[in-house]
């Protein structure tokens, strides 16, 4: 009951986000029809042709999505972050199912139909329009069915490239150990691909006219606006919450629209992104600047580092470090509080002699890192009997709480720790690089809004580390949503 | 009078293999042929060879004196009518269109093809109000063959080939479809070019038969004198007939 309080609460956003989830399969499958059909129709004109297109289209639908959104965001053109990745994507996903019954659609048809009719004079396009096509509908129209529903799906996962559509919720669900936002993006995903396969199996009885309904619909929502400002995030709440400060900052500072991109895949993305201005800005960490991206060894020296990104994104990528929000968000390496009362641990050197016993669970990124756990380990003389457990970071917080792992590693400004009773570890040999909030925007775009950089300034130093785990708290502890907490801050933030 | 169709030393292989070799014969206009030779002797290859489905590999084949390959491949079958065994109504169609496929092509005025549809249905011996709004599945075997039958001749084309058209069907429909057809062919003055592995029929409809073996044409006499054959694929064929 109370998921279907929360959903009906939201029902304006739920319904929204649908639509948006709806118009992206939609475009989508069209395309795919558009493309798959033709190919599998010519598979049955040009025998050679079948081996290379089942093929490829094999290979596409072996490609883990979220890797295949991975390797289309630097792509220009077709890849970036938004709606358009997301549907060539989608596109790729859907063509196998289209192509190949279609081509066994029409292969399957009686070849004594087919001599009948070339028999009699009719030519191949007769054939394939009034006898092939028709007959092999019912298989053409279940590879559409299929392809419909697998794309409902994936199309959830598209949030991770800014997309938008139900993955949103699902994504902020996870990010939040929100069960309850996660239903609020599964439920209609689930419907939805019903609803869809229930109407296709009208539509195959009704073909033509409501095809023709379908693409004047896509046709009048794609239509696009004006030029804005697009805001991205990466995909914690923190990281929500500050996309959304940016956002509003400007919208009321400013005559700007402003597009929001939250919950991007991670650092990468959002960088790719603002490098090729599929994004405008966005708030990035220093220490995650100097080392994931400029690959340089961390440092301990906060005024070190900001100057050395700040140099170097500005003669690399034309990207500018704009006046740090005042917090540091550092990697915080997090146990249960019980455990750590009982052991009587405060400090990483403490906890250090107990890892034998214990379980430990990553993010992607920080196994990955120099400035994670490699460095971590070697640093603390870290012990764990087996290897670290990789799992998303939304995650992790409730596998340890849960009792599933012992030891993660979190953020400094963390809203969950307090409520979920864990607490952070003293990083007693200073092996954490300094991580400081800062906006970063693309020179370009202050070039020619130079209002933005004035909105930017308003913010500099005005977020403390113990107000932003507040916020995050707020977010993630609380539940409230995103947009009334920044809006409650930014209210009382002096100019 | 010259021939309709005429076959000049005609060879078609597929991959190396001949399927019909060295055969030569003409037909006169109004004549009808049967073809008659086992399963793989090469008749209903022959056939396809009339209405272009193949096309020679060597020798000539020609259509009202034009080589095959010379016609427009689409003109040329909407001249000639085609029934086959499997008989390949459209199951998506409904009698009434199945048999009016060729005039739609043709684009003939709705009503010419209404009234056309009704007379060849009744030709048949099918009564236009009961089948020309049914499916074919809604058809017993010896309905959708006479269904097949007038489809082929809904653009009154001047030849009609028929690749053992009767085959699927049980003995006793076979037998009174046949004899229906051999009243129906005296009545309609058409050329055809009949295939069957069954001599009987052959002996039936056939003013003269043609006797096929492994892509050879043996012989091609008037049905009276193909009792006399001595060949000894003739001599099996009528042996099991007798």
């Amino acid at each position: 009951m109370r998921i279907l309080d929360f959903m009906w609460t939201n029902r304006i956003e739920i319904l929204q986000v649908t639509m948006e989830h709806l118009v992206m399969v939609a475009i989508s499958i069209l395309i795919a029809a558009a493309i798959g059909l033709p190919l599998g129709i010519l598979m049955t004109r040009k025998q050679s042709m079948t081996r290379p297109i089942l093929a490829f289209a094999n290979i596409v639908q072996t490609v883990p999505s979220l890797a295949l959104f991975g390797f289309l965001i630097p792509i220009p053109f077709i890849g970036g972050i938004g709606a358009r990745t997301a549907i060539v994507a989608l596109v790729l996903y859907s063509l196998l199912p289209i192509i190949r019954n279609t081509f066994t659609g029409i292969s399957g048809v009686d070849p004594a139909i087919r001599e009948a009719g070339r028999g009699m004079g009719m030519t191949d396009g007769q054939l394939l329009w009034k006898v092939e096509i028709p007959l092999a509908l019912g298989v053409i129209f279940a590879g559409i069915r299929v392809a419909t529903v697998i794309a409902v799906g994936v199309a959830t996962i598209a949030a991770a490239v800014g997309a938008g559509g139900l993955g949103m919720f699902i994504f902020r669900g996870v990010s939040m150990v929100d069960s309850r936002l996660i239903l609020a993006g599964a439920i209609p995903a689930a419907t939805l691909a019903l609803l869809a396969d229930f109407g296709l199996g009208a539509v195959q009885k009704r073909f033509s006219k409501l095809l023709c309904l379908v693409c004047a619909v896509v046709a009048l929502s794609s239509c696009s606006g004006p030029e804005r400002i697009v805001v991205g995030s990466k995909n914690f709440s923190e990281q929500i919450i500050l996309g959304e400060m940016l956002a509003q900052q400007i919208e009321r500072k400013t005559n700007l629209q402003v597009d929001r991109r939250l919950n991007l895949g991670g650092t990468l993305v959002c960088h790719e992104a603002l490098r090729s201005g599929q994004l405008d800005l966005y708030v990035e960490y220093t220490g995650t600047g100097l080392t994931a991206i400029l690959k340089e060894p961390p440092s301990n020296d906060p005024a070190r580092v900001y100057d050395t990104v700040k140099a170097a994104y500005d003669s690399r990528f034309g990207i500018e470090w704009t006046e740090p929000l005042g917090f540091n968000n550092t990697f915080a390496i997090i146990v249960r509080k019980a455990d750590a009362d009982t052991m009587n641990v405060k400090t990483i050197s403490d906890a250090a002699p107990h890892t034998r016993k214990w379980t430990a669970g990553f993010g992607y990124e920080f196994i990955e890192r120099e400035d994670g756990y490699p460095g971590l380990a070697k640093t603390y003389n870290l012990q764990f009997p087996s290897p670290p457990r990789v799992m998303d970071l939304g995650l992790s917080y409730k596998a340890v709480a849960e009792r599933q792992v012992d030891f993660i590693a979190g953020n400094s400004t963390d809203g969950l720790i307090s409520a979920l009773g864990l607490v952070v570890l003293i990083d007693d040999k200073h092996y954490f690089p300094p991580y400081d909030a800062v906006p970063l925007v693309r020179r370009a775009t202050v070039e020619k809004h130079p209002e933005i950089r004035e909105a930017l300034r308003a913010l500099g130093g005005k977020i403390s580390e113990d107000q932003m785990r507040r916020m995050n708290y707020a977010v993630d502890g609380e539940h409230k949503d995103v947009k009334q907490v920044v809006r409650e801050f930014l209210a009382e933030v002096k100019e | 009078m010259s021939a309709i169709v005429e076959f000049r030393n005609v060879a078609y292989a597929i991959n190396g293999r001949a399927l019909v070799e060295n055969v030569s014969f003409n037909i006169e206009s109004g004549d009808t042929v049967v073809f008659l030779g086992r399963s793989g002797s090469g008749k209903t290859t022959t056939l396809k060879l009339i209405n272009r489905l193949i096309e020679p590999t060597s020798g000539d084949v020609l259509v009202e004196g034009k080589r095959t390959t010379d016609w427009d491949p689409i003109r040329l079958r909407r001249r000639i009518g085609y029934v086959i065994q499997d008989i390949g109504l459209f199951p998506h169609y409904t009698v009434e269109r199945n048999v009016a496929l060729v005039p739609s092509l043709e684009s003939w005025p709705e009503a010419r093809i209404h009234s056309r549809v009704n007379e060849l249905l009744s030709l048949v011996g099918l009564d236009p109000e009961h089948f020309a709004k049914r499916l074919p599945r809604q058809l017993s075997g010896g309905q959708r063959q006479r269904v097949g039958v007038a489809r082929a001749l809904a653009a009154d084309p001047s030849i009609l080939l028929l690749d053992e058209p009767f085959g699927a069907l049980d003995a006793i429909t076979r037998s009174e479809i046949q004899k229906e057809f051999r009243d129906l062919q005296k009545r309609l003055g058409k050329t055809m070019v009949f295939v069957t592995h069954d001599l009987r029929e052959a002996f039936i409809l056939g003013n003269r038969i043609g006797l096929m073996k492994d892509g050879h044409l043996i012989a091609l006499a008037p049905a009276a004198e193909f009792r006399k054959l001595n060949h000894p694929e003739a001599r099996a064929f009528l042996e099991s007939y007798e």
